[in-house]
């Protein structure tokens, strides 16, 4: 069993460095007569003092305490944790992308502005739409962008009264969260028996108060929602706009565009659908894609081609502003470009055809032990509840998915959506093999069989990590968010 | 190139399994008319070597690397140690997702918790979150948060805040009804005066940066006191890097400290991504946005780290969130943490008193030069603003024949300094180097 | 006994102990029971004016925020103060020390609408609301 690692600041030893700084080759002036006594910290912060050993030491031990994409399955349901190709890691490594202030003059960056440029246009193209912004950093970026751009084209118009956005009650979190911060009133609709929207509830929701409706599809139970083309006659008819969720944009690629499905405003999550690193976290980019009308209101800037120059276009009256500062987030940019360029279009293709038969193909191997809320063929994801487990061994998804950690396998999205009772969502993607598919079924059909034979051994996992399940209730109570050194 | 391992003979298989005679009948669903025709208008697939040779092309393209560069403006030239590549390299780290399984995930949570408590010990402050996407985000971040405490909709930010921060602020605030309005700066520092007056008890929170875009500091405690007698937050956005050396925000009295972490392990890659620092004081730790880690126990009592609050998120709290933010800057908090680790107590102070003695030095040079001088006459960390006998514009690119660029015109965002040039130095600049642009800015008096 | 017969209830799961024209309100067992181990709680301050069926508090557990809705309107003339450093307590002992606040009833006939122990016990057996 691996053993914990200290903290950085325990393995700190006064007079320790790592440090090394070239010397200082002006001629020194007394900090005094630089700065006014008062400005200057009267004590250090206290920060490690190690060597570079045991730096290096203490991160890669560290490093070793987690779980990625490169170490084992990771089928997190709407997270599309597929293989990072390492030629990306490597190209972004570059000087010439690294080394680069985002406010050089233009004409000494511009193979940065014509890889940002190209890759605005690959990702209209994959979307259907005209017209690309790069600036959000992650999707939920995104989607508050694509919500500040619908709330500023009603606004253009004149139309005040639309204050509410509509939201199935599958959607992701980030959706409701991302409509309140953009100054909307969110109004939740029901899924119908076969998992979509319901059209009946939609119809009744939908009036000239209502700003747009934000959707992905397929949905998070990874069910495309047959009914779309209804939905968007439904919205466009009362004057409302349709936003694409692109969450879930890895069943789609080149088989069905958003654009032409009648949304007028997208984001993708680069870090999932094209192949970007998820880092722990983040850094994402979520850029966002918009109908022709739309483009008026996209943050700035957009990269522009002028006589052969590429350039940064601050131009747009009628933009919502700017996001964050500068572009957006340039270097997984360069990763997802060299990822489209891989692939091209075949290989897109290939991507989510591949990503949606390994999905069923789980499903079908382990839907004996699981139970299936909306029988249907799945697109890159599905959702199962072991409702049939709970009730008859008390055994729950919780416990299914810390017993998986044992199996060397990261559980899959546990408790979402929430209108599924005891949701497991499982995204396999694409670059997974029918071996480790089957090693994962095998996985969860014996961990069914245990919830049976032994519940207990199940309800007590995990048994193999590094630390047992941790008491959150005790961190939530009694919060401790920073380290203090002992007296 | 594509990344599949499946076989045509696995793939026949899996259909079998399925019950289904092709991949095609898996998307019976989608309806015949949404069905993309013909194939995707993007270049056809490369090899791998195809791939890094374009790639590689592109890179140099740019030239921009090839310069000795004098911007600042938000985004800093230090040294990046090896290690922080080397750690930032371990897939461990890159291809994890957000811990939400802890007990996996104890190398993520545990290097966040470490950065945390770096961010704390800089700040002085009593929290840190995760990250933000960005020093300009954070701040908008923060004064949603001030507006939801104080329930107040004015929001008063100095006009020596970054440009670029201050319109993500106006952005996010238009949307929540905030009204933002801009105080006027005076021989380079926010007129307190003017903040004076239009400060009151409907103002929910003062934005102030220091040192501020201009590379000056700020009468921080007297607006500190001001911001006090309105019952306002002060929110105070730092280069989190002059914190070695300069006082934490925490000794004026700031109530949220953000920043742009980009200064520590973090390359400038045209603007991202960097890091958002935030941090508060306790009373606004539940309305802080973003993930946050504390420290706790298994069964056995060995210790171990969670996400924790995790209630203010939106995968909890939906539309009453405190924010929508889900992704954030994860990999670059962890390469601060390294950097922070690598230079520790001592280094972080060396590289600051660094910055600080070369932007003296080159300063002195300057105003040496006939037709050059500093603009103003605050006390600045490593950047300041130069007043030209000319278009500072003219003059960055006049430059670029010596293979320097000089600095940031600031007319770019303030029209009413078309001749000022905004010059900032790191501990990378040499005295040859500053030399060199003295020479070069000698050549246009 | 999960569901005191002394105490009358809410279809939100609220509990209510009437005193003199005061109202004792908490959250039942079944409630706190869906929440798991709470964590926080954030109380209206005293001097506040509720209203019956509009959301006054709310109780957080690690992973669900619940909202608590006035059972009667009136005033809060009381708040356990216990719960900021003990929110624990709302599980372990539900209607007595994890009690939330005392509300000084502006209308008492609305107590008279409330469910007796049976009622409720019915209600949370067909599986809450």
């Amino acid at each position: 069993m691996r053993s914990p690692e200290p903290l950085i600041f325990e393995i700190s030893k006064p007079g320790r460095k790592a440090y090394s700084l070239p010397a200082l080759d002006v001629p020194a002036k007394s900090l005094e007569d630089l700065l006014p006594a008062s400005e200057i910290r009267s004590e250090p912060a206290d920060l490690p003092e190690v060597s570079e050993v045991d730096l290096v030491r203490h991160f890669t031990r560290l490093s070793q305490l987690n779980h990625g994409v490169d170490i084992g399955f990771y089928p997190l349901g709407s997270c599309t944790m597929k293989y990072n190709p390492k030629i990306n890691e490597e190209v972004a490594n570059l000087p010439g992308f690294n080394c680069i202030h985002p406010y050089v003059p233009e004409e000494l960056a511009q193979g940065a502005l014509q890889l940002m440029y190209e890759f605005q246009d690959y990702l209209a193209e994959i979307a259907g739409m005209d017209h690309v912004s790069l600036q959000p950093a992650a999707g939920a970026h995104g989607e508050l962008t694509g919500i500040l751009i619908i709330r500023a084209y009603h606004r253009s118009r004149n139309d005040l009264k639309r204050t509410k956005i509509l939201i199935p009650d599958a959607a992701h979190g980030t959706n409701p969260a991302s409509a309140a911060l953009g100054g909307f009133t969110v109004v939740e609709v029901p899924s119908d028996s076969r998992g979509g929207v319901d059209i009946e509830a939609l119809e009744e929701a939908m009036d000239e108060t209502v700003a747009g409706l934000m959707l992905t599809n397929p949905n998070t139970l990874g069910l495309f929602d047959e009914n779309i083309e209804r939905i968007e006659k439904i919205v466009h008819g009362k004057g409302g706009l349709l936003y694409y969720d692109g969450a879930n944009a890895n069943a789609i690629l080149g088989i069905s565009r958003p654009g032409d499905m009648g949304f007028d405003v997208l984001h993708f999550n680069v870090h999932k659908t094209f192949g970007t690193p998820h880092g722990g976290g983040g850094p994402g980019s979520g850029p966002v894609a918009v109908k022709a009308f739309l483009e008026p209101f996209l943050p700035v800037p957009t990269v522009v081609l002028d006589n052969g120059k590429y350039r940064l276009d601050y131009d747009k009256p009628q933009t919502i502003g700017q996001m964050k500062s500068f572009y957006g987030n340039f270097l997984v940019m360069v990763k997802g470009y060299a990822y489209i360029r891989s692939l091209g279009p075949d290989g897109l293709r290939e991507a989510s055809r591949n990503a949606v038969l390994n999905a069923n193909y789980i499903l079908r191997r382990i839907l004996e032990y699981y139970d299936l809320p909306y029988d249907r063929h799945c697109k890159h994801e599905f959702v199962v509840s072991p409702s049939r487990i709970k009730r008859n061994t008390g055994v729950r998804t919780l416990d299914i998915s810390k017993r998986l950690l044992d199996y060397g396998v990261h559980p899959p999205t546990n408790y979402f959506p929430m209108i599924v009772d005891e949701a497991l969502m499982v995204e396999p993607t694409e670059t997974e093999s029918k071996e480790t598919l089957d090693y994962f079924a095998d996985v969860l059909i014996a961990i069914a069989k245990e919830a049976y034979e032994n519940p207990e051994s199940v309800k007590s996992a995990p048994h193999t990590t590094v630390v047992g399940r941790l008491d959150e209730a005790g961190a939530a109570r009694n919060l401790n968010v920073r380290w203090e050194r002992p007296e | 190139m594509n990344f599949l391992p499946n076989t045509d003979k696995d793939r026949e298989d899996m259909l079998k399994v399925i019950g289904v005679g092709s991949i095609e009948e898996l998307f019976s669903d989608v309806p015949s008319s949404l069905r993309f025709q013909g194939g995707l208008n993007i270049p056809p697939g490369l090899s791998e070597y195809e791939l890094a040779k374009h790639m590689a092309g592109l890179a140099s393209t740019n030239t921009a690397q090839d310069f000795v560069n004098f911007i600042g403006a938000g985004s800093y030239d230090h040294y990046i140690p090896s290690v922080v590549r080397h750690v930032l390299g371990r897939s461990e780290f890159y291809t994890a997702y957000t811990p939400y399984q802890a007990e996996i995930s104890q190398a993520v949570l545990q290097s966040i918790y470490e950065y945390q408590t770096m961010i704390c010990e800089l700040t002085g402050m009593e929290a840190a979150n995760a990250s933000m996407y960005d020093g300009a985000s954070a701040a908008a971040e923060s004064v949603t948060i001030a507006s939801g405490l104080t329930r107040r909709k004015r929001a008063l930010v100095s006009k020596s805040v970054h440009p670029e921060a201050r319109t993500v602020i106006s952005t996010y605030a238009e949307a929540q009804d905030i009204q933002v309005e801009e105080i006027d700066y005076k021989n380079g520092v926010t007129d307190v005066g003017c903040l004076a007056g239009r400060l009151g008890n409907d103002v929910a929170c003062v934005v102030v940066q220091q040192p501020n875009f201009f590379g000056l500091l700020e009468p921080v405690d007297e607006i500190s006191a001001r911001v006090r007698e309105a019952g306002a937050t002060y929110i105070v956005s730092v280069n989190p890097m002059s914190l070695g050396l300069l006082r934490p925000p925490v000794e004026y009295g700031a109530d949220i400290v953000v920043g742009e972490g980009q200064v520590f392990g973090n390359p400038m890659a045209f603007g991202g991504p960097y890091l958002g620092v935030m941090a508060v004081n306790k009373k606004y730790l539940r309305r802080m946005p973003g993930r946050l880690v504390g420290m706790t126990t298994d069964g056995q009592g060995r210790r171990g780290f969670v996400l924790t609050l995790q209630t203010r998120e939106q995968h909890i709290r939906r539309e009453r969130a405190t924010s929508n933010i889900c992704s954030n800057q994860a990999l670059n908090a962890l390469a601060a943490t390294v950097y922070l680790s690598w230079v520790g107590k001592k280094g972080i102070r060396e590289v600051g008193e660094q910055c600080v003695q070369k932007a003296a030095y080159l300063a002195g040079k300057i105003s040496g030069i006939k037709g050059f001088s500093i603009a103003w006459e605050a006390p600045f960390f490593n950047e300041f603003t130069v007043k030209c006998p000319v278009d500072a514009g003219k003059v960055v690119d006049a430059l670029l024949e010596k293979g320097i660029i000089a600095g940031y015109p600031l007319g770019r965002s303030y029209p009413e300094l078309k001749d000022h040039l905004l010059i900032a130095v790191t501990e990378k600049r040499t005295r040859q180097e500053m030399d060199d642009l003295v020479a070069g800015l000698e050549g246009l008096a | 006994m999960k569901y005191p017969e002394n105490l009358k209830y809410t279809k939100d799961h609220e509990w209510v102990r009437m005193e003199g024209g005061k109202a004792q309100v908490g959250i039942t067992f079944y409630a706190q029971d869906q929440l798991g181990d709470v964590v926080f709680l954030e109380l209206p301050e005293v001097g506040t004016e509720v209203e019956a069926g509009v959301m006054f508090a709310t109780v957080e557990s690690v992973k669900a925020v619940s909202d608590v809705y006035a059972p009667v309107s009136g005033k809060i003339v009381e708040v356990n103060e216990a719960l900021n450093d003990s929110p624990e307590l709302v599980n372990e002992d539900p209607y007595n020390n994890g009690w939330m606040c005392v509300i000084e009833l502006s209308g008492p006939s609305e107590f008279d609408n409330l469910m007796d122990s049976n009622a409720y016990q019915k209600l949370v057996e067909k599986g809450g609301e």
